[in-house]
């Protein structure tokens, strides 16, 4: 379709979308979860009628709209980018993809922005009842906006419920509810919602922990650390659940995205998985490199845990890339043929569409439709292109799984001591769970890169390579634009940190006294 | 019902949603008004505040809506979205990086250790105000002047100069158009404040309010008038319906008003409430002026959006290759996507509904300043 191709533009367009998701990220987890905690908090407050947890849930107001700021002004970007640096992507799944950023639009968004407005500023303007419906509505708009934006990237990761039509050189829905409820769409949503809630607990126990460790706000500290503990924990079992769910549908759907995690080149019926590992960055397909320098495996789990059946026939990237005929895998190599013929048959049906030729348009249509479930892999030039980075998808599972494992732990440590009455003397917690609110976010983030680094080379997997998806602009455009944003968002998130720092050594209101 | 509308309603159905949402959005934009009227209408410290937390309480809506119809306009119309952003990149870009520095703007401004000082983030909300919506009117007004794209046979946009959309500011019409919408935004950010706001003990403050209505409107007739000049006399692109194929036509705005008698009332009657607004807050001392003055931009929002985009008219045209023009029936999504998303949009009445009523009960009382300096001010911008 596009006769040069121009990789540099692609490259810094891949770049920018990483680090525009990338910031955007380090503020939504946030906001996913924290605005329920203030309802939480708030909730108490409208129960017990004790103006303490109304100070509490204030305190916790004002951390939330600061972070909630930047997350807006990183996120506008996000919706306009697919346009600007992707512009054949939006053009050719548009009328898929669109549909879900406008019904985030028209059904989330609008609720945040109306009663975001008098969870702040209507404390006297409307009752208490109103008030906490109000909080309720920002929590509920900020995970819709999750959800359908998560349907959005579901659908990538997963296309269903459309088709390819010629006509238009696109592809079209033809379910809107496949799309919605693809299991994709409800695993992105589960997962990452989850771990927003879970980062946004550890947010609360840190600095709750920083108050204990400086015997500031005590009770206040006390309190919220109760109610993030409780939260923090039920998320963390939850994150759990939902990564294995995750990983098992990555079996089915991106088996390459699997075998990447793992760094598993050559299938097998007793896959392991590698608890650690150092990647051996030089391997290729088909070389007979060893693909680690050093690693521990658990022979036998990846095959439990990728299929739920022991002894089970896990591939690896040579398998895909290769074909494998013992399992009926068929390889990238033969799926290129098959794309390549289903590139050149659209093409010749264009060209005798144009010329009238009815009869040979639709000889070369019947050809097209043969091979057009292919059609994505006939763009590729090389079948090793269909192999993600292995080294950063392998240590960004790894990091990730590890750190959600122990997350649990320390949640569990925190209502112990919380439910023993002892968490405000047990001083040794409290350096863990401020470092854990940093593992959190390394850990979300390193999730999506498993997500979008593990699919590579696919805008939409199987259909459409990122390099197809770019828009036709020259590299200096866009290499502009990313450091524009780089610099922007860098400068906004110290602005960010060093508002949160001084409102947090500040403190909530009147908490001191008791 | 719905499933049986046929593509060509839907179509139409959906430029009418994407219109409305563009005005409203227009009709919103007195926040970005309000902000770049700090300045000038604030001469305290007492009087900015107000300013910022009259307009501060109803940012997000404003940026919500223009969200909205960038995600309206991808969902029915996807075409126009990879063309438009994907082609006038920096056009785009620009606007957006206008909405990025707002966004922080009013929370940040008077937050203790903000990097910048409140000066910086008063100067992010004045480009916002400025920068951004005059390049929105650019880009609007490109729906008349034409674009620089070429689409080839599988719709993908090449843009033809370097400038990638910029060169749309070199057009006195487009220009024009943007410069109204941004003194437009001062009167509507003016009139807004005139209602939200309670004055008493600050007369200079209203009357100082209350004069920036006038002067802005008067700085906006000219603009006014070579827009619609502009629009009624330039040749216009024009749809040949048996064929699909496009061409210039003389006079083909006027013509539009002309066969579309409603879209002129409308436009009409858009203008008048403005004027009247206007005119009631100068000289009958009236404070509600914004209600006029906001449901008139909105309808001289449709009237634009309607010559645009109905009556064989591409409303995304290409002066380049006239061929390349996009109308509502060649950018638009699937009949099945289209009928989809009409389902979805029944819940916008929903959110109209209690849009308003939360407006309503929080806007009940005006904002006083006592309120900015007694125990519950740390909540405020």
């Amino acid at each position: 379709m596009i006769e040069q191709i121009d990789l540099s533009t692609v490259n810094w367009a891949r770049a920018q979308f990483a680090l525009t998701a990338l910031y955007h990220w380090l503020f939504v987890p946030l906001t996913l979860g924290l605005t329920f905690l203030c309802a939480f908090f708030e909730t108490i407050y409208v129960k017990t009628g004790k103006d303490e947890w109304k100070e509490l849930a204030k305190f916790w107001m004002t951390l939330f709209g600061i972070n909630f700021a930047i997350g807006v002004a990183t996120g506008i970007i996000l919706e306009f980018e697919f346009g600007t640096n992707w512009a054949n992507y939006s053009w050719m799944v548009g009328d898929i993809f669109g549909a879900p950023l406008a019904i985030e639009g028209i059904a989330a968004f609008f609720l945040e922005a109306t009663f975001f407005a008098v969870m702040f500023f209507g404390w006297n303007r409307v009752s208490k009842g109103f008030h906490l419906f109000s909080t309720w509505m920002v929590a509920i708009g900020s995970n819709l906006s999750a959800l359908w934006i998560l349907v959005a990237n579901g659908w990538m990761q997963f296309p269903t419920g459309m088709a390819f039509n010629p006509d238009t050189a696109r592809f079209e829905m033809q379910n809107f509810f496949d799309v919605v409820f693809s299991p994709y769409a409800i695993s992105k949503f589960t997962h990452a919602t989850t771990s927003g809630f879970a980062l946004s607990s550890f947010f609360v126990i840190a600095v709750s922990s920083y108050y204990l460790a400086r015997r500031r706000h005590v009770t206040m500290a006390k309190r919220s650390i109760a109610v993030a503990a409780v939260f923090g924990l039920v998320s963390s079992l939850m994150l759990a659940f939902t990564g294995d769910e995750a990983a098992f549908i990555d079996a089915k759907h991106q088996p390459m995205k699997l075998a990447a995690m793992e760094g598993l080149w050559n299938g097998s019926r007793n896959a392991p998985v590698v608890a650690f590992g150092i990647v051996n960055g030089m391997k290729q397909p088909g070389d007979f490199q060893d693909p680690f320098v050093v690693e521990f495996k658990v022979q036998g789990l990846l095959s439990l845990l990728a299929n739920r059946q022991a002894g089970s026939f896990v591939p690896g990237i040579n398998d895909l890339v290769f074909g494998n005929r013992d399992y009926h895998i068929s390889g990238v190599t033969d799926m290129m043929k098959k794309g390549k013929l289903a590139v050149k048959y659209l093409a010749e049906y264009k060209n005798a569409k144009k010329a009238g030729d009815l009869s040979n348009a639709s000889r070369a249509l019947a050809e097209f439709n043969k091979y057009k479930k292919y059609l994505g892999y006939g763009h590729l030039d090389l079948p090793k292109e269909s192999v993600p980075p292995v080294a950063i998808t392998f240590y960004s599972f790894h990091l990730m799984a590890a750190v959600g494992t122990a997350m649990i732990l320390i949640f569990f440590l925190y209502l112990v001591f919380t439910a023993k009455g002892t968490i405000d003397r047990t001083t040794w917690l409290y350096p863990i769970g401020i470092l854990f609110f940093i593992l959190a976010y390394i850990a979300g983030e390193a999730g999506w890169i498993v997500a979008e680094v593990g699919r590579q080379p696919w805008a939409i997997q199987g259909l459409l390579p990122v390099k197809m998806a770019r828009t036709d602009i020259a590299p200096v455009n866009v290499k502009l634009t990313f450091f524009m944003f780089l610099v922007t968002f860098t400068l906004l998130l110290i602005a960010e940190i060093k508002i949160m720092l001084k409102q947090i050594q500040i403190g909530p209101k009147g908490g001191e006294a008791k | 019902m719905i499933g049986s509308l046929d593509t060509v309603t839907l179509q139409k159905l959906w430029w009418l949603i994407g219109s409305v949402v563009g005005s409203l959005f227009l009709f919103l934009t007195f926040v970005q008004g309000g902000q770049t009227l700090l300045w000038q209408l604030g001469k305290n410290e007492t009087e900015k505040s107000l300013i910022i937390n009259s307009i501060g309480r109803k940012w997000e809506l404003t940026f919500t809506t223009l969200v909205l119809f960038g995600g309206a306009l991808f969902a029915a119309f996807p075409k126009f979205y990879a063309t438009s952003f994907g082609g006038a990149y920096w056009v785009w870009i620009a606007i957006l990086f206008t909405f990025i520095v707002q966004a922080v703007s009013f929370e940040y401004r008077k937050k203790p250790d903000n990097l910048f000082g409140s000066t910086v983030y008063e100067a992010f909300l004045f480009i916002n105000g400025t920068v951004g919506i005059l390049l929105i009117g650019t880009a609007v007004g490109t729906f008349f002047t034409g674009s620089n794209f070429v689409l080839n046979e599988y719709n993908l946009v090449r843009w033809t100069t370097p400038w990638r959309g910029l060169e749309a500011a070199q057009n006195i019409f487009n220009v024009s158009l943007g410069l109204f919408l941004v003194l437009n935004a001062r009167v509507l950010g003016a009139l807004y404040l005139l209602n939200n706001i309670d004055f008493s003990g600050m007369d200079t403050f209203k009357t100082r309010t209350r004069n920036a209505i006038l002067s802005n409107f008067i700085a906006a007739l000219p603009f006014l008038l070579i827009v619609l000049i502009g629009l009624l006399t330039m040749d216009g692109f024009n749809v040949n319906p048996a064929t699909g194929t496009v061409s210039m036509m003389p006079f083909k705005y006027l013509k539009n008003l002309v066969e579309m008698p409603i879209v002129l009332i409308i436009l009409l009657a858009g203008l008048g409430l403005v004027i009247f607004a206007v005119y009631s807050a100068k000289f009958q001392k009236r404070d509600s002026g914004i209600w006029f003055a906001g449901p008139g931009t909105v309808l001289v929002g449709l009237s634009v959006f309607f010559t645009a985009g109905y009556n064989h008219t591409p409303f995304y045209p290409s002066k380049v290759d006239l061929q390349s023009s996009l109308t509502i029936f060649n950018a638009s999504s699937s009949h099945y996507t289209l009928t989809a998303m009409t389902y979805v949009a029944l819940i916008i009445p929903v959110v109209l509904a209690y849009i308003a009523y939360v407006w309503k009960l929080m806007d009940s009382k005006k904002l006083k300043a006592e309120e900015l300096e007694g125990p519950e001010a740390s909540e405020n911008y």
